[in-house]
């Protein structure tokens, strides 16, 4: 070699945290964006956009849990992204064994559906907690406005659902039977006297009782997040069950410290252990049992342990068996 | 009173054209907006009270679609 190559320099306190993801091709990375809730605001978009054609490939990924990520990023501009981005408020995500950027549903503050603030919530834990590590693995956490759950919480380590239980005014019902038609788990019928009535057990607290209600009837008399714990997705899938409901809205960060603080201490000596198995290992009443000291308002009094889900069951045709 | 009959018609065309039909009524008149039974009588109404009307009943007909009577509010 005729010439001297300059040595390369990169600030690896930027990589701390993950985010950049080795490619196939040699020096190539993806660099996975944080964008919690996966809002994004359109100047954020722009600059994006403007960084991803001057360093990346031809196109970007919108990754699974609702990052931006820039492909075919040499890692030699790693340093150049940051400060590019940094222009824009825009940070890189985390990988690996951490909290992991929560994902969540557009919210309240314009989908009609919307029960809680998501983004608001999924902002906050995005502040407080992004990128800690957990010791064992990644740790999920999502958070759906209502009940019909298109972010999927339960497939998450820790799944936050919005919730409302509702309640009824008698002298504002028109009797127009709207609420126990729309009632998908039956807990409201229309009783003798023509107005609804209220069965607390079947109630998933999804709130089109107040939502569909034409006269406010019915009304909101408790608000929070229903919570999951257990969950994910991936070879051997778990479906987080049931450890606290209605916790309010400004708890939710403390209320994964807490899922945290046991999982570190619980899977000690453990390994690549996720949360989920963890608690099928030492029993759902131990961990709630944990949070009971902290949110003894919310935390219920016996659930059952991550459910597995059996993928792989089915029968091959006799061909393939030989 | 006014009729907007809306049955057969799918949302949310059946909002966007209640809304539309409302624009001729005067506020403060009433009018009786039919509807399919589903997915129609669960949204129409919700999103007539989100308008800032006032919702003055709902009933089912014998032959099964819904009557919501309300009265026009100007914004």
């Amino acid at each position: 070699m005729s010439e001297t190559q300059q040595p390369t320099k990169i600030d690896l306190n930027n990589l701390k945290s993950g985010g950049f993801i080795k490619e196939r091709g040699k020096d190539l990375f993806t660099v996975r964006l944080r964008v919690p809730g996966g809002r994004m605001s359109v100047p954020r978009l722009k600059k994006i956009a403007e960084v991803a054609e001057k360093y990346g490939g031809e196109f970007v990924h919108l990754s699974v849990r609702q990052s931006i990520e820039l492909i075919n990023i040499n890692f030699r501009n790693f340093d150049a992204i940051i400060e590019e981005l940094g222009e824009a408020a825009q940070k890189v995500a985390s990988c690996g064994a951490r909290v992991r950027v929560p994902v969540a549903c557009g919210g309240c503050e314009y989908n009609p559906n919307g029960l809680v603030d998501t983004q608001k919530s999924a902002l906050e834990v995005d502040e407080k907690l992004f990128g800690t590590a957990t010791g064992h693995h990644k740790f999920k956490v999502a958070f759906a406005g209502c009940p019909f759950d298109c972010p999927k919480s339960a497939t998450n380590d820790v799944g936050f659902q919005g919730a409302v239980y509702p309640q009824l005014d008698k002298e504002a019902c028109i009797s127009c039977g709207l609420c126990a038609k729309n009632c998908v788990p039956k807990a409201i019928t229309m009783g003798a006297d023509n107005k609804p009535v209220f069965e607390d057990k079947p109630c998933i607290w999804c709130g089109d009782c107040v939502k569909v209600c034409p006269t406010s009837a019915w009304s909101e008399k408790k608000r929070g997040y229903t919570v999951r714990i257990g969950g994910k997705w991936g070879r051997n899938p778990l479906v987080g069950t049931l450890f606290a409901t209605f916790l309010p809205e400004e708890r939710v960060a403390d209320f994964i410290s807490a899922v945290l603080k046991w999982y570190k201490e619980k899977a000690e000596s453990l390994g690549r252990i996720r949360l989920g198995d963890v608690i099928i290992k030492e029993g759902p009443q131990a961990l709630l049992d944990h949070l009971r000291e902290f949110f003894p308002e919310n935390t219920v009094a016996a659930t059952i342990p991550p459910q597995i889900i059996q993928t792989q069951v089915g029968i091959l045709p006799a061909s393939s068996q030989e | 009173m006014a009729v907007i009959d809306l049955r057969g018609v799918s949302c949310p065309t059946n909002f966007v054209k209640a809304k539309l039909a409302l624009e001729d009524i005067e506020a403060g008149n009433t009018v009786q907006i039919l509807l399919d039974d589903g997915e129609p009588v669960k949204n129409v109404p919700r999103s007539m009270k989100a308008e800032g009307h006032k919702l003055l009943g709902l009933r089912q007909t014998d032959e099964g679609h819904y009557v919501l009577e309300l009265e026009k509010v100007d914004e």
